[in-house]
Formats: structure tokens, sequence, C-alpha cells
């Protein structure tokens, strides 16, 4: 069953973005709101990782030794500025985006299964994800104006 | 004398039963008592403070107004003598103070008027700010501002107001923002008040506008304060309150605040929890209605939405984990949630308790819940008052000098900004509506990193009232922002400007506002301006004028020349949104004393202004702000019925530590407002509260061996102030400092970070040590 390597996939993929919300959060501390709601994101993926443990047990894992779509060494260096902030903000939202489709794949496979526990981690989880993203879509929205039109140099 | 009171109520022309001329409100704050039962009004006592040694006799007139110190809104008659103020009044049959008024308005509203006042414009010239005329400082304001245009556009500019200009004012300065510049960053200080009382309204019910009103006062069982020390905030509120509690049938009385104010002394339950826990808190009050079957199950399916998942957020809110969270006991949580859930008719108002603090607008919109949950909302004597702070704050919110659309339009809905194109005969993509507005700390973060570089301030002083002071001077003494600051006195803010606007004040000009229950007054003019000073109207007009604001068919865009004009424009602006002013004019309000727009009460039907093409707002995830898109919200078809909104309790990021054992609250005392530009100029109020000071609790003041009047150093992470010990009734761990002062301001230790909703600065939590000087 190849159900394992895709809860590899998102185990992994699911630290990446909580690593990737934690560097912005630092990186970004003159945003006060962008820093607070970075890591209070973070902890909730936390959480994700916590709810997929009992699944991870029952159906094990398979990961691959290097995803090869996730760069996280991207986050080691935030940017600064405004256009630094939204370049950021937007890579949280592609990696927040592969996580969602992830956790698709996986409730796709939760229902093949009839896997009661599993689809209920998955509902939960993706309403967690749709929630990143609406956040990371509205304060994109937010600062892109200024940055791209207002700013100079 | 006989005023335009007497010809409606001639029992109070004469001196007899209820006057009350000689006052000392400072000794006795709430004045003496005229209890009253259930269902019956409450009596008429008028207060009147003179300019010492005048007697009514040698009055020359009284002039229709209404004290704008709070948000109260009193009605009041303004007493002119040889072309000055010399006094005030209660007007004895104003719907909201029956005749009283309280210390601030006794004495801290009219004598400010004649001392250092600014009198001519002044404009920086190699680095000093110097006298000028009107002319000069506004061409130099229109130059810049012309300029900034050409090169950099519309986002350059930045409008900075207030909660205390009036209604025609602000709908100007709206006005120019949106169809003249087209900007997005404008906000009003209110931003800093009573952001979460709108956003709050906006998530449960679609639309901003307070359900109840002052008369639920009189009527209600239950009285839920919410982080309101209404005894200190609203005192004429509170004497309404405190003459129910006289009476004979007084009405139970629930205080959630972390200190031990006169407002909790009265209550018959006092909650107490930490700073920063108010949202587990009133998830347990939810989860104990819901869990005790104290609800009413038709309300909820009928006029509500999302029950099933509140339900299920509040499940773990248990009376013993949320009394672990908020260090209360398990006991009162119950018995408050008891009396909510048992009394006939309740009553409740939130405020800067909830407002400015931790997980605001999620804290505030679970009080709102619980009058969904017992469908007590839209009844005489039940409701919710989501308080305002400021005297116009409301009139900010409607007006869209708070960034939002006026008339309480959404943004994000096409049909209402070409409803607004339409009515100003502007290109719709004139008018800012790609994102919500610009909220104020984003707009100070724009000018801190250079991109707004024109920033007009009104009447507000933020060089005391922002958090974190050290980096708003900083931002203020920036070379490439350019700083028109517009008061009538000089500030803190004042003088860090390029430019200063000398502005008339209240009683020097004319216009409305409208308080915290929907009551619109008209404040008529007294007595000229002092020097050049000018309305605030007229600087927006005059810059209008100069700045050539025309719409499509080439015709100036402002068509109004004075405040009346600015009022009918506005009554056009409104009709047909839940804010409809267009039956008020200024011939009814001149002819009674307050009217209410939206009527007594609003949702008495229990039909919210929530269906997609009305509705303010979209509504946002109260965890994190984000937005609801158009489709999400037209989806769950809401159609009129109220929004469960429902967030968990995530504890705050200002934790105390070793390093800083104490959490730092901030708050008011009962003799100043704001900033005490007015109030400090009032030698009665001056003498009661002069100084700052910090106030603890017995227990940890003798740990730290802190007596009485020691002078200590309060410092957090970003700043420290010295100020005296008061030995008071704070809990422990907890210390408080008011906020008013410009020396050892307590802003000085206010960290930078807001409610994700509301948008809201928090200033109720900073981690702060303590130590002897
Ligand atoms: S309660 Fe407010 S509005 Fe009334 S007199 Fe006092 S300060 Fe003025």
């Amino acid at each position: 069953m190849h159900l394992a390597t895709y809860l590899g996939l998102l185990h992994t993929s699911l630290r990446t973005l909580a690593e990737a919300f934690r560097e912005v959060a630092k990186g970004h501390g003159e945003e006060p709101d962008v820093q607070r709601t970075c890591e209070v994101l973070a902890a909730r993926i936390d959480g994700q990782v916590s709810k997929l443990a009992p699944i991870v047990e029952r159906y094990g894992e398979h990961r691959e030794p290097e995803p090869e779509r996730l760069h996280t060494a991207e986050f080691d260096q935030t940017r600064s500025g405004g256009v630094g902030l939204l370049r950021d903000l937007q890579d949280l939202y592609a990696l927040s985006s592969f996580t969602d489709i992830t956790w698709t794949v996986v409730g796709q496979a939760a229902q093949g299964l009839r896997d009661k526990e599993l689809m209920d981690v998955v509902s939960s989880c993706e309403q967690d994800t749709a929630r990143q993203l609406a956040w990371l879509k509205t304060r994109i929205k937010q600062s892109a104006p200024q940055a791209l039109i207002a700013a100079r140099g | 004398m006989r005023t335009e009171t007497d010809k409606f109520h001639p029992e109070f022309h004469s001196e007899d039963a209820g006057y009350c001329h000689l006052v000392d409100r400072i000794a006795d704050v709430w004045g003496p008592r005229t209890p009253h039962e259930r269902e019956t009004n409450w009596p008429v006592r008028v207060d009147q403070q003179l300019a010492d040694g005048l007697g009514e006799s040698d009055v020359d007139r009284w002039v229709q107004s209404a004290c704008v110190l709070c948000s109260n809104g009193c009605g009041c008659d303004i007493a002119v003598k040889d072309g000055r103020i010399v006094g005030v009044r209660g007007r004895a049959d104003d719907l909201v103070n029956r005749g009283r008024l309280g210390p601030k308005g006794l004495y801290g509203s009219w004598q400010a008027h004649r001392k250092d006042r600014l009198i001519r414009p002044l404009i920086r010239r190699s680095g000093e700010l110097v006298e000028t005329d009107w002319d000069t400082a506004m061409r130099e304001v229109v130059h810049r501002s012309q300029q900034l245009l050409a090169e950099a556009g519309p986002l350059s500019h930045g409008f900075y107001t207030s909660g205390q200009l009036f209604l025609e004012e602000y709908y100007t300065l709206g006005v120019i923002g949106k169809a003249g510049i087209g900007t997005p960053h404008m906000d009003g200080n209110t931003r800093l008040c009573t952001a979460t009382a709108a956003a709050s309204l906006k998530e449960t019910f679609g639309a901003d506008g307070q359900p109840a009103c002052h008369a639920d006062i009189d009527l209600c069982d239950a009285l839920f304060l919410f982080g309101h020390n209404m005894a200190a905030t609203q005192t004429v509120m509170w004497a309404r309150v405190l003459d129910r509690i006289a009476g004979p049938d007084r009405p139970q009385v629930v205080v959630v605040d972390p200190r031990s104010t006169p407002t909790a002394e009265a209550a018959d339950v006092h909650l107490a929890p930490l700073p920063g826990t108010n949202l587990a808190l009133m998830n347990g009050l939810v989860r104990a209605l819901i869990e005790r079957g104290w609800i009413d199950e038709e309300y909820i399916s009928a006029h509500t939405l999302g029950f099933e998942k509140l339900k299920t957020a509040v499940e773990p809110y248990t009376p013993e984990h949320v009394a672990s969270i908020c260090r209360i006991s398990p006991t009162d949580l119950l018995r408050a949630a008891e009396i909510f859930g048992t009394s006939q008719r309740v009553l409740s108002t939130v405020l800067q308790g909830f407002y400015q603090s931790h997980q605001a607008t999620a804290a505030s919109c679970q009080v709102n819940n619980l009058h969904l949950l017992r469908g007590l909302i839209g009844k005489p004597g039940s409701g919710v008052l989501q308080m305002n702070g400021q005297p116009t704050a409301q009139n900010t919110r409607e007006t869209g000098a708070d960034g939002d659309l006026p008339g309480f339009r959404n943004w994000d809905n096409p049909e209402h900004v070409e409803q607004l194109a339409r009515l100003w005969n502007v290109d719709p993509l004139t008018i800012p509506h790609w994102a919500p507005p610009t909220h104020a700390m984003q707009i100070w973060r724009y000018a801190e990193q250079g991109t707004i570089k024109f920033l007009w301030i009104s009447a507000t002083n933020p060089a005391v009232s922002l958090p974190e002071l050290s980096r708003i001077r900083e931002i203020l003494r920036k070379e490439d922002l350019f700083v028109v600051a517009q008061d009538a006195f000089s500030t803190e803010t004042t003088e860090l400007a390029d430019v200063v606007l000398p502005a008339a004040l209240w009683g020097e000009k004319q216009g409305t506002f409208t308080n915290l229950s929907r009551v619109v007054h008209l404040s008529e003019q007294a007595v000229e301006p002092p020097g050049e000073a000018r309305s605030d109207l007229d600087i927006f007009l005059d810059y209008a004028y100069r700045m050539g604001f025309q719409n499509r068919d080439g015709d100036p865009l402002i068509t109004w020349k004075d405040a009346e004009g600015a009022f009918d424009a506005w009554r056009e602006c409104s009709r047909g949104r839940p804010c409809d002013y267009s039956d008020i004019t200024y011939e009814r309000l001149r002819a009674g004393s307050g009217i209410p727009w939206g009527g007594e009460r609003l949702y008495v039907d229990g039909v919210f202004p929530t269906t997609a093409d009305y509705c303010e707002d979209y509504g946002h995830d109260l965890l994190t702000g984000a937005q609801t898109t158009p489709t999400d919200y037209k989806a769950e078809r809401p159609d009129g019925r109220a929004f469960l909104k429902a967030a968990e309790y995530t504890p705050a990021s200002e934790q105390p530590s070793d390093e800083y054992p104490f959490l730092g609250t901030t708050g008011r005392t009962v003799y100043h407002f704001h900033t005490r530009t007015k109030t400090k100029r009032a030698p009665e109020l001056q003498k009661a509260a002069p100084e700052p000071w910090v106030e603890m609790s017995a227990a940890d003041a003798a740990r730290l061996a802190l007596a009485d009047g020691d002078v200590v150093r309060v410092e957090s992470e970003r700043g420290g102030v010295e100020v005296p010990v008061r030995i008071g009734r704070c809990r422990d761990g907890v210390v408080f400092l008011p906020f008013h002062y410009g020396f050892q301001a307590a802003n000085e230790l206010t960290p930078t970070e807001w409610d994700p909703v509301s948008k809201q600065p928090l200033f109720k939590i900073s981690a702060v040590r303590i130590r002897k000087v």
C-alpha cells in the first residue's frame, strides 16, 4: 500500500511547514501581527503532526530521502522590506498548498479504507489548513499594493 | 433663564425638586441617589456648574449641546455670558442623562476653552515651528500633497483622526480620503478604543450598531459588565445603575475585571481573571449555559447559525479548566452563569478590559453569543452594549473615517462600492476597495518604512496614546514624513509636526454626534473660536477646495459648505443602510434632546443585517483574522440569522517571567479623559489626579517592601516609568497604571501588538518588573 509513502510525505511537509512559519515569525518581528499569527499557526501545525501520529502507527510511514519539492533552505533566511514580506508569505502559501493537497490525497484513501478515525483527522486538519491559506491570502492582499506601488528603490 | 427645554417639560423650569446646583462632583463622583424600581422612569436630577461668582441670572444664553468627554453623550446646555462659555447644565429631558452630568462634564467640558489655545497656524522653518497665516500654512499642505500625489500616488497619503470630532467632519474627511485622494490609509484613534466593539458587532450581527439602549438599565434584572469599569468611564451611566441598585428590586450585578474597582465592589459576583485569559472565561460561561440547558432552542434555530460548532468549541472549557487558566473560583464562574442563565432580562456591557486585551474580538463575540443563546436581544431590559470609549467614536465608524466605507458598507461588495460611486459621481475604481482599509498601527508602520510620506493627524495625540511611544516619536520626527497636526492645543504631537493647524473646540462650532446607544445629539455653536482657530470642518473643506477635487462631470466633489449641509449629504449617504439617518434632521434634533437612529432597540424582530448583499462585512476567522470570502459567506445562507462564532483560547505572548514577574495593565481615572488635553486644564480635575501612579496589591507591595507613596521604576522590555506606588486593590501579580499622562507615560511599557480581527492594540497586558528608586 502506498498510503505509507503519502503519510511520510505529509509528515515531512507538515514539519517543514511548521518550521517555515516559525522562521517567518522570527524574521518579521517588525510586523507584530505576522509574527504572532505565524507562531499561532505553527503551533497548530504541531497539533496536526500529533494527530497524525496514531495513524502513522497503524499504517507505517515511508519517508523519501528528500522530498524534492520542499526546499526548507529557502526559509533559513527571511527577506526584508515590504516586498520581502510579500515573497515570504507567498512561499508559505506554496508550502501550505502542498500540505493541503496532500491531506486531500490522504483523505481520499481514508474514504476508500472506510477508516473513520483517519477521516476525522483529515477533516479537522483540512479545516486548519484552509485557515492558514485564508490568512496568508488576506495578509498578502493587504500588503501587495503598498509593497508594489508605493515603495521606491 | 428659560431654555428650549422648558417648552417641553414645564415641570423642570422651577428650582424645586430634582435640581442639584451645588455640586462637588469630585468628592461625590456620581452625585446623590434617586432610587427607583424596575420599569419606572429614571428620575430627573439636574446638575449645573457655573464659573465662580456667577449665578443663573448672569447667564445671557443657554445653548443646546451634549457632553463630548466620554461615549455616554449626556445632553447639556452651554451657558454663555459676554460671548464666553461660563458653564454647563444637564438637560432634564434628555433620554441619556435626565439632567445629570459627571465630573468631567461639569468641570472639564468648558474650562479649557480659554487656556493655552493654539490661535495661529504654525509652520516649521529651519527646524523651528513658527507662527504663520492660514494661506501660507494651507498652501504648504496642498503643495506637499499635490507633489506627492504626482510622484508617488494616493498610497503616499495617510490620515489619522479621532473619536472626538463631529459626524459632519468625519464624513467630509471620509469623502476626501476615498473619493478625492483615493487612499485606503485612513483610521481614527478609535482603533484604540472601539475597534473591537465594531468588529464584534459585525462578526455576530453582520453590521455595526449597538443593539440595546440606556433605558434597558431601568428594565433589567441582571447587569453584566465585561472588562468595563463603568463607575470610572461613564459616571452618569453608572449613576443610573446605582439608582437601580438602591431601588427596591435591584438587578444582580456581575463584573469581570482583574481589579477591584468601585464597579466591582457593587457586584454580586466579581470575577477577576488573569489579564489575557478573557476568552477562556467566556468559553466557560457559554459552555455552562449550554450544559445547564439555560438556552432558548427555538430562538437559536430560528435566528442563529453555528450552534453545533460553538458547542464543540466550548466543550473543553469546564469550570475547573477555566478556573485553572483564569485563576478564579469555579463556584463563582457557575454562579455568574446561573445569574445569566436564569434572570428574566439581562443587559451586558463590554469595554476596554476586553477590547484592549488578548483575543479581544473573540472574547467580545462570546458576550453576543450568551445573549443569542437565550434570545435576550432586542427586548426591553435585554441586550448588549458593545461600548464605545470616545464620545464620537460611533461616527468615526459610521462615516468611514476609520477607513471603512461610509454607511456600514462592505468594501468587499462591489455593489456597495458602486452605490458610493453613484452618490459621489466618481469612478468606482477611485474608491479603494481591493483590501480592507489600512488600520492605524499599519499606517504607522508604512510611515516608518517610508511609503506613507504625508500624514494628517486631526484631534488626537498619538505621541502619548499609542503603544511603544519611543517608536512613534521617532516616526513623527522622520525627515521624509510630512506631518500635519490639527488640534486646539499644543500637544506632544503638534510639537513634532511640520504644519500645525489651530482648531475650534466643542462649543465653538456646530455639529452632531452619536453616543454609545446610537443616540444622536446636535451640539450648537455657542461662542466664536479664539484667535484664528477654525472648525475642523472648515479646515477639511478648505483643503478639498484648494486641492480642486472634482467629480466625473468636473464639478466640485464636495458640494456642502457648512455643518448642516454636510449632515444632509450624510443623510443621503446613510439612506437604506443599517445606520439610516435619513429621517433625522437638524430641526428635529433641535426640537428634542437626543434621537436614536434605528429606533430604541435594534433586532426587535430577531432579524439581523446578515444577508449577503446588505451586511457590512463577510466576517473573519476569530483566531487569525483571515477573511471569509464572499463565496463562502453566501454558501452559509445567513439570510438574517446571527452568527454564533467561536475560537479556542490561546495563551497571550506576553507572560510574566523571572525577569518581568508582574503583568502590567493600563486604564483610566474618573477625573481625566484620554491624554488630558482638556481635563488637565480644569483645576478641579487636575487637582484630583495631578500625576500618574502605579497601583498594586498589598501582598505584592509587602513582598517588595514598598509603602504607599514610595517612588518605583516600572519597566518592561520596551521602556520604563518612575511613579509613586498606590497600594490598591489589584489582584496579586497584576499592577495597574493610568494611561492619560504624557510624562512617565504608561505607554512607554506597552508592546506593539493587536487583535487579529479588530486590529485594536493590546494595552492591557505587558510583563513588567518593579524596583524602588
Ligand atoms: S458621563 Fe460622559 S458624557 Fe456624561 S457628563 Fe460625564 S463625561 Fe460627559
